[in-house]
């Protein structure tokens, strides 16, 4: 794990306030279209990390503690120096092993605030979440939390993230999933049962289809909503006028 | 659950709620029984949907504080603490030691509040009709301290981004001191009415009987995961502020059912007490605010903290895009996914037990439905 | 003119009997109302507050209040239910509860009419309250009320078996089912009853919280249930009578309980000659309160408060003085030590009700059929052969000791 601080403090956008410790940098999230800065930043990438082309959009700036993964205990903040902000590539024996079984599937393992991610191709979803959850794989047997992120101007817009624990490691690991609007995800609730009403809120949320749910359908809104209220083109002060009309017996947006 | 059991002409489908009181909210189940036994659960949630996430989106990252004090709104210090912990995170910013001890004191005296909320109506559900009384009167010492030190009892809005906003008041380390002299003895008391009473054992134990195995494939986490004997409290695995120099125990329970929860919840409470008179210990003068600039503007980056918060783990995925506002706010409630495991713990029980489960899994709606 | 009177009444069983029935009628009303309000006193102060403050000094006059709200509270009969039982079960209901006081001893020689079958009209009439509960909740036309009868009326008639047979026991050792002849079996026995059957006694009292409901069997009435209970449907006056029903059950259990097993009207060592200085208890009780009741308005710092409690001493000093004439003392004293042992029991009520949690029905059941009954049948069976064998057991001690 490279301990790299040292940056330009290259402002990126926006970035106004002196004050502010952590510096921006490029590849920023898909609003910005980033020249990426990775390059001066990272030294010889530790090679491991396949595909993981550090500049790739949605990769954030890394940060500087070097805690390898399987270490307990992360601070929020370490005292680094002038550290610069950006994803790191990282590189693992468990990201070996994944490379190998599943070749393809894993690409941009990057590591930023203590916590790897990396994304995963949606084919192969489903067995690299069975080998993680086994005990070769690290023992990942907590689905911590399963959410979505609208990157509207992405290809493939929507953003599955699974968080992942494995209470023998004592350690953390987020997997991302890149998909559009008309595909759809093949879901997790055979490999963690947690998954069931989680994915039921992504869909409820951000119309991400799952195939193999047991029971998909909305959890928060109405049955009968139309429109997915956490994606980025629904206006927060839009409702669906005709439920409201016709269940409330108001206009809507009173 | 399956459409096609429910049009089996053997079995009843019972409504219970959205207003009943004994759910703890706006919450409704959909209960399948076969004569009086339970075949089935299903809850339908979302009447207190408030599109908490989609305001984040909205506000700026100090601007959103106090709205996540409305989730779980009976714990909110500890809903405040995930939330700016996460940001500070995100900027990479340490808190001085003063502000940790002054977070942790609130956060377990919140802890303890939440317990007594939990209590008196747990009990009160199974048809004990004092201890909400003796829990409430406690309580009410909490949220002194609270209104005291910040202003407000209920949603507190107690911690910001950085630090602290107010400095300790005079005489807050006596009264906390004085809080945990005269709250153990009261824990006692509890259990002199519960804990021993035939009563309180038969409509407990082996009541909502959840496996460790089971829990962790449901993500079931906090005090109902440890009542099933898995010792994992995030305080201890994976420290924040400073929970790692303190000492403190982790109670677990054996059977995973209703009456090793409610041991489970008495013993957090002493531990909380614990920490608390260490942390008061520790508190040393010093700035109660870290290094962080008028305007929040994290660098580019997503970032997942959760705390032990009383009812489970409450974990927050920000992600930032380097403006002020941020990009996509993600609360990981712990009563929600908890309350799926309502489903495998009432199977086979009758319907005054599904109450004492619904008590015991310690939800609160504003943190389903956010 | 008033001595003809007096005699003339006297004479007269019927009239005599009328005169008394409306006494206890009266009496027994105002208990119960005023049993309303001590529960809830008694309960707040258990539960760290104070309960009923407002309508009059110190909530006294709550009661009243409750009373006058349920009277004139508008009539509601659900559509589709039978409108002639809806009427008439909570009718069933009080009649039963009140019937039965005609056979309860106040005191030596007070009690209505002491017919030689006390015991069995006693088991008899108060079983005929169940039907009040059935046919109030069959009438509502509503299935949580039918559901919560018919569970209600289940533990009703599983603990009628318990405390008849607790009762049983009792009887083999009075040889009597008369009320009158139990409390003088006492008397000449020189012990009081629960002494020679405490199983019994636990027995009965466990069956009698639960022939009234209360906590902690008053699951067909708790309100975190699904189901409600038989009197959803009843509202005022209708629903004031059921309300009434049960607490005059609790005070008539609690009647049964002291004549059988402690001894009735009799004070503590009755038979005891020596302890005749006992019989000076209602002075000093009703003098210790005259003084309780002014610490507390000493200690009071609201003036209307502190004359209220003063008066309240006044009227206890008061009532404490015809005590000093011996006849009006030895008059007093049957019902003086009834009434003190049926306020211990009413208490005891009210305590289970802060303290216990509830029981299941499931386990409420399996509580009076598989521990109670069998218990007091072991307990019937284990009396009789004692009794059997008791002169050859007198024999065998009084060669020894």
């Amino acid at each position: 794990m490279a301990d790299e601080k040292k940056e330009p403090p290259k402002a990126a956008e926006g970035a106004g306030s002196p004050a502010q410790k952590s510096v921006e940098e490029g590849g920023g999230a898909s609003p910005q279209a980033k020249p990426d800065a990775a390059a001066p930043s990272k030294p010889p990438a530790p090679a491991g990390v396949g595909g993981g082309a550090p500049g790739e959009p949605a990769k954030p700036p890394a940060a500087a503690p070097p805690k390898p993964p399987t270490a307990a205990a992360p601070k929020p903040a370490a005292p680094a120096a002038k550290a610069p902000i950006k994803p790191e590539p990282w590189s693992n024996p468990l990201l070996d092993e994944l490379q190998k079984r599943f070749p393809g599937a894993i690409s941009e393992a990057v590591i930023f605030r203590n916590m790897p991610s990396m994304n995963v191709a949606k084919e192969h979803l489903v067995a690299v979440c069975q080998f993680l959850k086994g005990a070769e794989g690290g023992a990942y047997t907590l689905l911590t939390d399963e959410t979505a992120a609208d990157y509207p101007k992405r290809e493939k817009r929507f953003d599955v993230i699974y968080h992942l624990y494995s209470f023998e490691k004592n350690n953390r690991l987020r997997l991302r999933v890149q998909v559009s609007a008309e595909e759809k995800v093949p879901s997790v609730t055979g490999v963690w049962p947690t998954a069931n009403w989680l994915e039921r809120e992504i869909y409820d949320m951000f119309g991400v289809v799952y195939e193999g749910h047991p029971d998909l359908k909305r959890i928060l809104m109405p049955d009968e909503w139309v429109g997915h209220p956490l994606r980025k083109d629904y206006d927060i002060l839009k409702q669906d006028e005709a439920w409201v009309k016709a269940n409330l017996g108001i206009k809507s947006g009173q | 659950m399956p459409e096609a059991t429910f049009l089996d002409a053997n079995e009843l489908v019972i409504n219970m709620g959205p207003q009943h009181p004994a759910t703890h909210g706006v919450l409704r189940v959909k209960l399948k029984l076969d004569g009086e036994r339970v075949l089935g659960t299903e809850c339908i949630i979302g009447y207190l949907h408030r599109g908490v996430e989609k305001i984040a989106e909205n506000r700026t990252y100090a601007q959103f504080t106090p709205y996540v004090d409305r989730m779980d709104y009976c714990a909110a210090v500890t809903n405040g603490m995930g939330y700016v912990e996460a940001v500070e995170k995100l900027l990479g910013v340490e808190i001085p030691p003063r502000a940790q001890y002054t977070r942790m004191i609130l956060a377990e005296l919140q802890r303890i509040a939440s317990h007594l909320l939990w209590l008196g109506t747990h009990a009160l559900d199974i048809g004990a009709m004092t201890p909400v009384f003796y829990t409430f009167r406690e309580r009410e010492e909490i949220l002194k301290i609270f209104e005291e030190y910040c202003g407000a009892r209920l949603t507190t809005h107690a911690f910001r981004i950085g630090g602290l906003q107010y400095d300790l008041y005079d005489g807050f380390e006596r009264e906390v001191v004085k809080f945990c002299d005269y709250f153990l003895p009261k824990i006692d008391e509890y259990e002199q009415l519960l804990t021993k009473n035939r009563i309180w054992i038969n409509r407990t134990r082996n009541i909502g009987i959840i496996s460790g195995e089971d829990a962790i494939a449901l993500g079931v986490t906090g005090p109902v995961l440890r009542g099933s004997g898995v010792k994992w409290d995030i305080r201890k695995a994976q420290p924040y502020e400073a929970y790692d120099k303190v000492e403190f125990d982790v109670p677990i329970g054996e059977h995973g059912d209703t009456y090793d929860r409610y041991i489970v919840r008495m013993a957090e409470m002493r531990q909380s007490v614990r920490i608390i008179r260490q942390c008061v210990e520790r508190l040393a003068p010093g700035p109660i605010f870290g290094k962080v600039g008028k305007v929040i503007k994290p660098p580019v980056g997503e970032v997942y903290h959760s705390i032990e918060a009383p009812k489970g783990e409450l974990g927050y995925y920000v992600v930032s895009d380097g403006t002020v506002n941020p990009y996509r706010v993600r609360v990981r409630p712990p009563s929600l996914i908890n309350l799926q495991a309502l489903d495998i713990m009432s199977k086979g029980h009758l319907i005054a037990d599904i109450v004492a489960i619904i008590g015991t899994i310690d939800i609160v709606l504003g943190e389903v439905d956010r | 003119m008033l001595d003809a009177t007096i005699k003339f009444v006297f004479a007269t069983p019927l009239l005599l009997a009328l005169i008394k029935i409306l006494i206890v009628f009266a009496v027994l009303s105002g208990i119960v109302a005023y049993l309303v309000l001590m529960e809830r006193k008694v309960l707040a102060f258990m539960q760290a507050r104070l309960g009923p403050m407002r309508v009059g000094p110190w909530g006294l006059l709550q009661p009243v209040a409750d009373g006058i709200k349920l009277l004139i509270k508008e009539d509601i009969i659900p559509a589709g239910a039978d409108e002639w039982l809806f009427l008439l079960a909570p009718a069933i209901s009080i009649f039963a509860a009140f019937t039965v006081f005609a056979v309860v001893p106040f005191a030596g020689n007070f009690v209505v009419t002491d017919i030689n079958i006390g015991l069995l009209f006693i088991l008899a009439v108060s079983s005929l309250g169940i039907y009040g509960i059935i046919l109030g909740g069959w009438a509502s036309n509503s299935h949580y009320p039918l559901l919560g009868a018919l569970r209600s009326s289940a533990q009703l008639v599983s603990y009628e078996v318990a405390a008849g047979m607790a009762l049983v026991g009792v009887l083999l050792i009075s040889n009597s089912l008369s009320m009158v002849d139990m409390v003088n079996r006492q008397l000449s026995m020189r012990v009081w009853n629960v002494f020679l059957q405490p199983l019994a006694f636990v027995i009965y009292v466990i069956a009698a919280v639960a022939e009234t409901n209360r906590n902690p069997f008053d699951l067909p009435e708790a309100e975190s249930e699904l189901t409600a209970g038989f009197h959803t449907e009843y509202s005022g006056f209708r629903f004031a009578l059921y309300f009434m029903a049960e607490y005059t059950n609790m005070v008539l259990v609690s009647c049964i309980a002291v004549t059988l097993f402690l001894g009735g009207w009799l004070r503590p060592f009755a038979s005891f000659t020596a302890l005749d200085f006992l019989k000076f208890t209602p002075i000093v009780a009703f003098l210790g309160a005259a003084a309780f009741v002014l610490w507390l308005g000493l200690k009071s710092g609201v003036a209307l408060e502190r004359y209220f409690f003063m008066a309240l001493a006044a009227g206890f000093v008061v009532l404490a003085i015809p005590l000093l004439y011996p006849p009006v003392l030895n008059a007093i004293q049957g019902i003086f030590w009834f009434g003190a042992k049926v306020l211990v029991f009413l208490y005891a009520f009210i305590w289970y009700r802060a303290t216990f949690p509830r029981y299941r029905y499931d386990q409420l059941m399996d509580v009076g059929w598989r521990w109670m009954i069998p218990l007091a049948m072991a307990n019937l069976v284990v009396t009789a052969v004692g009794i059997y064998y008791w002169p050859w057991l007198k024999a065998l001690l009084s060669r020894w000791v």
